[in-house]
């Protein structure tokens, strides 16, 4: 996995609330059985005027000029900024893997659903918590300010704007152990296979419905 | 000290290790996985060299991408190629892993979460994970279900094992006495519409009180699959002799001594009556009306004898947006009466509602009655092979097809419209699934979630209507 430290990139605004995976990454590009690619698909309903499928020239279709990823100012953007409720709905990793196919390393809303939340730290994307009204504030500076660029900084847990403010958020040690140092989590949890076969031969004692006949 | 929630207990039981930073690992009893979100995991587990920790504790079958006609000429006769070839690559994974899967034309495949508990893959007490976000449903039998994504199906193919950080406890009470008629899909739509698709967001919702105990385990099954749409991504409902009664005999569950002693530990899976919420919901059951949703989220939903609302009536700037954003892909002018809406397709199926009560409550609506001209299609899609062979022993595939209904094969069919089972741009749904975003089931479709005798009646008139009558008459 890619390692996440400090980022500073360009910011792009989604602003709606509850934007399900299913809007991320519409379902026929789930047919693929690679984790990459996805890019040129994601927000794909809202991107394109006409409806996209696996294998379409997508160089061909015709945008949608108003869809905030297709203004001329935004391009090349690297941290999203989004609204509450991000990433509900469906637990589809391609919703992650299509953001950073994209470009994103970082998505900034005042909350996440669950599981997308998780999703994204598996593929080196940081999804990051501020609150309400600070990302309310952001929505005005970035749409107020060309090229507004915020750096985000893993170790010290900030985001500082160009004003020279900066917003602190909250994250899992564990989540960002593994994302600072690009770390395989499965790795990691094997190094705790003692554990699991300890807990298996208790577990078996308890419950041996749960396991096959010896 | 206060005593432990349902939730506590199963998480207690399946600590592996707490960790210093305040995750744990916990133990996996139950992996079910699918042909959508699995190709990626085996793959990482062909690239690191890793093989899977316990082969027996998976089971695998194809629903999502599967087609719902046609299905003589098997796996090959899958028109679309991407289709084919992520199904065969299912196939393939689990032949050379040596995991169970009920592959597309064996009669025990279906949608994951119905042949779980069919097969008595799910059991009380389990931890039980699939990369699906409707893995929630296998919370009715007392055990903690969630969605993964599909680093974390690697993860548990790789250790049987999830890092996890504990949720925080929900209880949603939902006591007295449903009106004839409401089901499973009234009264979650109902609790959704109360706290809204992020209200359980960072919560495992247990559901409780004396209307979730006097509905079915497939109701029950209902309530749990759309934990995810409230925003939780585990719910689940304490064992009760409707748990027992439904386990037993399934050809995975336990038998003879080792089903005594299993039954004995069951029962403990409740929540302690001293047990401590970090939130408590009530709902009164005799409130709740057959639910319809109006919008583009499962929280925009009203009674069918209500209208759809009126963005300018909400206070709140980003709602009102939302609001209006949804009307107009709905295409829905505000203050319409529900009943108005005309449909274009019936869609009765998915993992909330294909199992077999949910299609008698469906056929008991259309029997002696015709699909209306003005639809499209009506289509039923039942959950699993086993689902479909019941009703057709009980003749109800006659009924469907008598009145116009198209009987399917099983899968996930329209629900998600992988498959060729799609909405055409601006059509209208009657449907029994779970999600109503944009686009969900078809570019340009739009959604109405609702029961299967809803969505039957709704077939018949053209139109949605208050099915009340029919269930006040029949006493």
């Amino acid at each position: 996995m890619k390692a996440f430290t400090k980022h500073t990139g360009l910011v792009a605004p989604l602003d709606r609330s509850n934007v399900d995976t299913d809007m991320i990454i519409p379902k026929q590009f789930l047919k693929s059985i690679k984790r990459t690619g996805f890019g040129p698909n994601l927000f794909d309903e809202l991107r394109y005027m006409d409806g996209g499928e696996p294998g379409k020239d997508n160089s061909q279709r015709p945008l949608n000029p108003d869809f905030v990823l297709n203004q001329p100012r935004y391009q090349g953007a690297s941290v999203l900024l989004a609204r509450a409720n991000f990433g509900c709905g469906s637990s589809r990793e391609h919703a992650p893997w299509a953001l950073e196919d994209f470009g994103f390393r970082a998505i900034i809303a005042p909350s996440f659903a669950d599981i997308f939340y998780n999703n994204c730290f598996k593929n080196g994307l940081l999804p990051l918590v501020l609150e309400e009204k600070e990302v309310d504030e952001l929505f005005k500076s970035v749409e107020a300010v060309e090229g507004y660029s915020v750096t985000v900084d893993l170790e010290s847990q900030t985001v500082s704007t160009p004003e020279g403010k900066t917003y602190s958020f909250e994250v899992d040690e564990f989540r960002k152990h593994c994302l600072l140092n690009g770390l395989d989590d499965i790795g990691v949890t094997l190094e705790d296979a003692d554990s699991i076969h300890a807990y298996e031969a208790r577990r078996r004692q308890e419950a041996p419905w749960l396991f096959p006949a010896e | 000290m206060s005593g432990k929630t349902l939730y506590d207990k199963l998480w207690d039981s399946h600590v592996v290790t707490d960790r210093p930073d305040g995750s744990s690992l916990i133990y996996i009893d139950r992996h079910m996985l699918h042909e959508v979100t699995s190709p990626q995991a085996f793959e990482g587990l062909r690239i690191a060299g890793r093989k899977p920790w316990r082969i027996d504790a998976n089971l695998a079958t194809v629903d999502h991408n599967v087609p719902t006609t046609g299905r003589e000429s098997g796996v090959e006769g899958i028109e679309d190629p991407i289709s084919r070839t992520q199904v065969q690559t299912l196939d393939q994974n689990c032949n050379e892993f040596g995991i169970v899967e009920y592959g597309m034309n064996d009669k025990r495949q279906g949608i994951v979460h119905v042949i779980g508990p069919e097969q008595g893959a799910t059991l009380p007490g389990m931890t039980v994970v699939c990369g699906d976000s409707h893995t929630s449903t296998h919370g009715a039998f007392g055990a903690l279900a969630h969605g993964i994504g599909t680093s974390e199906v690697e993860h548990v193919l790789a250790s049987q094992c999830l890092v996890q950080k504990k949720s925080k406890n929900m209880l949603i009470q939902v006591d007295g006495e449903l009106k004839p008629g409401i089901t499973g899909k009234d009264v979650m739509l109902a609790i959704i519409g109360t706290i809204g698709t992020a209200g359980g967001t960072g919560y495992a919702i247990e559901y409780a009180g004396s209307a979730i105990r006097s509905l079915s385990m497939e109701a029950r099954m209902t309530i749990c699959n759309m934990s995810i749409e409230a925003g939780a991504r585990a719910g689940m409902v304490a064992v009760d002799d409707k748990t027992i009664d439904y386990v037993k005999g399934r050809p995975m569950a336990p038998k003879g001594e080792m089903w005594d002693q299993a039954v004995e530990a069951w029962r403990d899976l409740t929540s302690d009556p001293d047990a401590a919420f970090d939130k408590v919901v009530h709902l009164d059951a005799a409130d709740i009306e057959p639910q319809v949703s109006w919008g583009t989220s499962p929280e925009m939903v009203t009674n069918i004898g209500g209208r759809v609302p009126n963005p300018a009536n909400e206070s709140d700037p980003i709602k009102r947006e939302g609001m209006e954003r949804a009307l107009k892909y709905m295409g829905l002018k505000a203050d319409t009466p529900m009943t108005d809406i005309k449909l274009d397709r019936v869609f009765i199926g998915s993992c909330t509602n294909a199992r077999i009560e949910d299609l008698r409550q469906a056929a008991a609506i259309v029997e002696g009655h015709k699909v209306a001209p003005t639809l499209k299609q009506a289509m039923v899609v039942p959950g699993s092979g086993m689902v479909k062979a019941q009703a057709e022993q009980e003749g109800l595939d006659k009924v469907f097809l008598e009145a116009g209904f198209e009987w399917r094969e099983p899968g996930c069919s329209m629900c998600l419209g992988m498959n060729p089972d799609q909405l055409g741009e601006g059509e209208h749904c009657a449907s029994t699934s779970n999600r109503n975003f944009e686009g969900r089931q078809g570019f340009g479709g739009r959604t109405h979630l609702v029961n299967p005798a809803m969505a039957a009646a709704a077939a018949i008139n053209g139109h949605f209507v208050d099915i009340s009558d029919f269930y006040s008459k029949a006493g």
